[in-house]
């Protein structure tokens, strides 16, 4: 076994590396904003249809919500999940997180694994599915999720998706008490070792002012009416019979961060918050309607 | 005799459902035997993280052979019948016999291998059973709690063979994920299925990881002259969690220790599923914690003590940040809040609830003896800490959390207690509040909820009560009993319920003050005086009943409601039925009355003269009854009968003695003095009815009258009618 890694961005090299192995596609971020890395067109999307579909990467996430100036030693507006998801689920599939996690240098006859009911359900996108919290030692480690539905709509074959809270696990991994204290790159790299603050820390200083108190209210609303209404026109376009569905998701994805910015900035009343996450659920059904009846096609 | 082993091996099943699976397949299968004509000398199920497991004894090999009779057409009848009757029976006609005109068919059935029937029947329960959230996982239709992965199934030691959505029976399970050596281990009966379970780190029963967890938390405690705090929810909890339950003692940063002890022991309980410890003898906490896993460490628990503690560390930090953010705050701002926050959609937001309890607290307080200015402050911050970010994390530190920050801001003790307290008794174990104050607020919560679902006709029904109104009348009962307080439940409701008739139709109403508000010329009392017409004709429109009898309605609906749960308070109690429907039968409205009058009446029936008077009552009642059914009985006071009839003058007389001081008693409330005074009669009542020929055409009248007045006067203690015996 290779030895575990000792830096942040050899965790993420490792976790390429293990499931690279198992035979995923390592794909790069989505380069549009987004929540979470169940958003990434490689998760929402490929969830639906009958096509198998087997994916790790990493995904930034942004939560302009949980800015916290970087004072907080756990709580970011931006991190990384890393995704992995696996369709259909193949019958080990635990097993196979569980050695995800054995790559990474967790000895998993010294600490505590344990997978602890948690059903994950994504309102904005219409999707749910069962599964369970991996605890190590008393932590969330990861979420485990069996899709039941996606976009409004039944998935089969099942996808199994599985999410590490990279900071967090990494946190546990090298034993640092501060997410700003991590090392990025090898502490004993010959050009300099790097902290995660010396990556990150002025970037969430200056977001969190940004989505606290920067943004425009009245610019976020208009450009989130804009992208409201762009999604059926793309989604009424096609090329060589192809209908436009991913720039369609594309605009779903900033129309559901523009919402998440609005509410940061406490733009949101209560009583509309439900009214908004239905509008962005809407779009999402309408792209996954149109990616399965392409996939079913195809 | 043969025995059954089934396995239902699987991914991790949710703690929370793991006993009702238990049961469930329990009663599945039972069924089902039953249904082949099995009936096990022994059934039992097991369910742990992973496995739900059944063990049935004494099973034969086959169903015995059976003879089945079956009826077809009648003889003569047309050839279509005929045809019919043999094709789904599989007969032809030389098989039939004539009887009685009708052809008869006698039919040996062979009895089946019970291995065939027990392959349907784990087929049967797989696809039919009820879990309360299943999925489908890979490329297959099955539906599971989490993924299906084996099924264990031996009869006699052999495989039951079948085939289940791709996974093959067989007489192969697994052991612990982590520990073991991993191999799939073979069990081929029950014995080497738990011995090999057990070598294999898996304690099948969960009696068993109860007990384990136990014993284990008591020898962590014991070395560190430490205490469990016991936990039966959290210890039934954990122990769906781990197939080999080790509890690991931690330590946590003794800094958090100014946090409220509920604090701590909510945040280890609820995101960590950790024990609590104190000294022994002491109050409050010490600084460690148990947390139970599921393995034995190679390094005996250090790593997972100190993971463990480090998760704890943040957890109360985060629950340190909203106490801190909650006392910047305090309770104007949080009330301010209840405005945004919806009750329920047709009794209005929180914030309208809190006034309801407000009022209702004030009318409470002159009953209970409470101060009415605190308990209608009280009644005002209580459901103040609903918004607060402790109560946002912890919903069941509701009330709890109110207390501490009301002495944090130095408020009024009474009021902070009441705050604190006003959500008592939350359960039949936990203790009602005593304190004046508390009491007043505490029942003005409870009737506030009682009176808004039934009012909107939300009442509990067979086993569904979603807003746990059982509970809110118990608290109400219990409230009032052990404290007490006399007073009529009718008149305690009357005025709130005015005012939650408002609050069905708040939306109206405001859209009637906003109509009106725009025609300044109305004076203010005319105002008043359109906007209760408006109500009472939008409640007509919704409810085609006058509010009027509507309120009626409700207020006798809950008072029926109380009654019921009473009655099933005192039967709890050992309280004999018949004597609380006796008492019932009255149509008190006064609790505490109630349960005195039962108490005396249960007193007075143990006597020899309570015997005998209620054996005479009996025999009264029986007399009048008979008669009743020939005409209506005469009305009136007896007459004074002749001189000469001793047992006539001597009922007449001890009826007229008693008559004041009877009344007397009962205007005291004092029952056992009632019943005392009743005793009086026993002697006077069985002479008449052993000297006085009651249906004598010349005196029928007057010694009607007599046994009449009889009646009534026991029937002003309780309806004797019901009492059995």
């Amino acid at each position: 076994m290779p030895a575990a890694p000792k830096s942040f961005q050899s965790l993420i090299l490792t976790l390429h590396n293990y499931w690279s192995e198992k035979g995923c596609v390592i794909l790069q971020p989505h380069d549009v904003e987004v929540g979470a890395g169940t958003l990434h067109p490689a998760t929402v999307l490929r969830a639906l249809g009958p096509k198998p579909w087997n994916a790790a990467y990493v995904q930034p996430s942004r939560r302009p919500g949980d800015g916290r100036y970087g004072e907080n030693p756990n709580r970011l507006q931006h991190y990384y999940q890393y995704q992995v998801i696996l369709k259909p689920n193949p019958a080990n599939m635990q097993d196979l997180y569980l050695g995800s996690l054995e790559a990474i240098g967790l000895d998993l006859r010294t600490h505590d694994i344990r997978f602890v009911e948690d059903d994950w359900e994504n309102p904005t996108v219409g999707a749910w599915g069962l599964g369970w919290e991996v605890w190590c030692d008393g932590m969330e480690v990861s979420q485990y999720t069996y899709f039941q539905q996606v976009g409004g709509l039944d998935v089969n074959p099942v996808a199994g998706e599985l999410t590490y809270g990279l900071e967090r696990l990494a946190m546990y991994v090298f034993g640092v008490d501060n997410v700003y204290d991590l090392p990025f790159n090898d502490p004993d790299s010959p050009l300099g070792a790097l902290t995660y603050g010396d990556v990150f820390l002025a970037n969430e200083r200056q977001q969190s002012e940004a989505n606290f108190h920067g943004y425009d209210v009245a610019v976020l609303k208009q450009q989130f009416e804009q992208m409201e209404e762009q999604v059926p026109l793309m989604l009424a376009r096609s090329y060589k019979n192809e209908t436009l569905v991913l720039p369609a998701y594309d605009m779903v994805l900033k129309a559901s961060h523009l919402f998440n910015l609005m509410n940061a900035r406490g733009a949101i009343a209560v009583a509309e918050r439900a009214s908004y996450i239905g509008r962005i659920r809407d779009l999402c059904k309408m792209c996954a309607q149109k990616w399965v009846e392409l996939q079913e096609a195809a | 005799m043969p025995q059954l082993l089934l396995e239902l091996f699987s991914e991790e099943i949710p703690a929370r459902m793991q006993g009702q699976a238990a049961k469930d397949l329990e009663r599945m299968a039972r069924e089902h035997l039953a249904a082949a004509g099995f009936l096990p000398e022994a059934l039992k199920t097991f369910a742990g993280p992973r496995r739900l497991t059944l063990v049935a004894e004494g099973l034969p090999l086959a169903q015995a052979d059976r003879k089945e009779e079956l009826k077809g057409p009648r003889v003569g009848a047309p050839q279509q019948a005929m045809d019919g009757f043999l094709r789904k029976a599989g007969l032809t006609q030389d098989q039939l016999v004539e009887q009685n005109g009708v052809w008869m068919a006698f039919v040996e059935k062979k009895g089946r291998p019970t291995a065939e029937i027990i392959a349907e029947m784990v087929e049967a329960i797989v696809r039919g059973f009820a879990w309360p959230k299943s999925m489908t996982w890979g490329t297959g239709k099955l539906r599971w709690v989490r993924p299906l992965k084996r099924i264990l199934c031996v009869l006699d030691r052999e495989v039951v063979p079948f085939e289940i959505d791709g996974i093959v029976s067989g007489d192969v399970t697994e052991g612990h994920r982590f520990m073991g050596d991993a191999k799939p281990l073979v069990a081929k009966d029950f014995d080497e299925y738990v011995a090999g379970l057990e070598a294999h780190y898996v304690v099948l029963d969960v009696e068993e990881r109860k007990a384990r967890i136990l014993e284990g938390c008591k020898t962590l405690c014991f070395a560190r002259h430490l205490e469990l705090v016991e936990d039966i929810g959290l210890l039934e909890e954990v122990a769906g969690l781990a197939e080999w339950p080790t509890p690991v003692l931690g330590d946590m940063d003794p800094s958090f220790l100014d946090l409220p002890p509920e604090v701590i022991r909510t945040s280890m309980r609820t995101h960590q599923k950790y024990f609590a410890v104190r000294k022994p003898g002491q109050a409050g906490l010490a600084p460690h914690f148990i947390t139970v896993a599921n393995i034995e460490a190679k390094d005996g628990g250090k790593v997972i003590a100190a993971g463990n503690a480090k998760v704890l560390s943040s957890r109360l930090a985060d629950a340190r940040f909203f106490w801190d953010e909650d006392v910047k705050t305090g309770f104007e701002p949080w009330l301010a809040k209840l405005d945004g926050v919806t009750f329920h959609a047709k009794l209005g937001t929180m914030a309208q609830r809190v006034e309801r309890i407000v009022a209702l607290a004030g009318e409470i307080a002159p009953l209970v003896g409470a101060d009415v200015d605190k308990a209608k402050e009280a009644a005002r911050l209580a459901k103040g800490d609903l918004t607060s970010q402790m109560v946002g994390e912890f919903p069941e530190l509701q009330g709890i959390m109110g207390g501490y920050y009301a002495r944090h801001f130095g408020l009024d003790a009474e009021v902070a207690a009441a705050i604190e307290g006003h959500y008592k008794p939350q359960g039949p174990s936990d203790a009602v509040p005593t304190a004046p104050v508390s009491v007043a607020v505490a029942l003005a919560d409870k009737l506030d909820t009682l009176l808004g679902f039934f009012g909107i006709d939300e009442k509990p029904t067979g086993s569904k009560d979603p807003y746990a109104l059982r509970r809110a009348a118990l608290g109400v009962i219990r409230t009032i009993l052990e404290n007490g307080f006399p007073s009529s439940l009718f008149l305690i409701i009357a005025k709130p319920l005015a005012r939650i008739r408002v609050a069905i139709d708040f939306e109206s109403v405001r859209n009637a003050e906003a109509k009106i508000s725009g025609v300044t010329q109305i004076p203010l009392s005319v105002r008043d005086e359109f906007i209760d017409r408006f109500i009472q004709q939008k409640f007509e429109e919704a409810t085609g009943a006058d509010s009027e009898a509507w309120a009626s309605r409700v207020a006798l609906d809950l008072v029926a409601f109380f009654a019921d749960r009473l009655k099933v308070t005192l039967k709890d109690q050992g309280k004999r039925h018949d004597l609380v429907d006796a008492v019932f039968a009255l149509g008190d409205d006064d609790l505490a009355r109630i349960v005195a009058r039962v108490e005396a009446l249960d007193g007075f029936l143990k006597t020899d003269d309570g015997k005998n008077l209620l054996a005479g009552y009996k025999r009264a009642s029986n007399i009048l009854k008979a008669e009743e059914k020939k005409g209506p009985l005469p009305e009136g006071t007896p007459e004074e009968p002749a001189a000469d009839s001793a047992a006539e003058v001597g009922l007449y007389q001890a009826l007229r003695l008693l008559d004041r001081p009877l009344k007397d008693a009962l205007a005291k409330e004092d029952f056992t003095g009632a019943m005392a005074q009743l005793a009086e009669l026993r002697g006077p009542v069985d002479a008449y009815l052993d000297g006085v020929f009651v249906n004598d055409p010349e005196h029928r009248d007057n010694r009607l009258k007599t046994l009449a007045a009889v009646r009534a006067a026991m029937g002003l203690v309780a309806d004797f009618g019901l009492v059995a015996g």
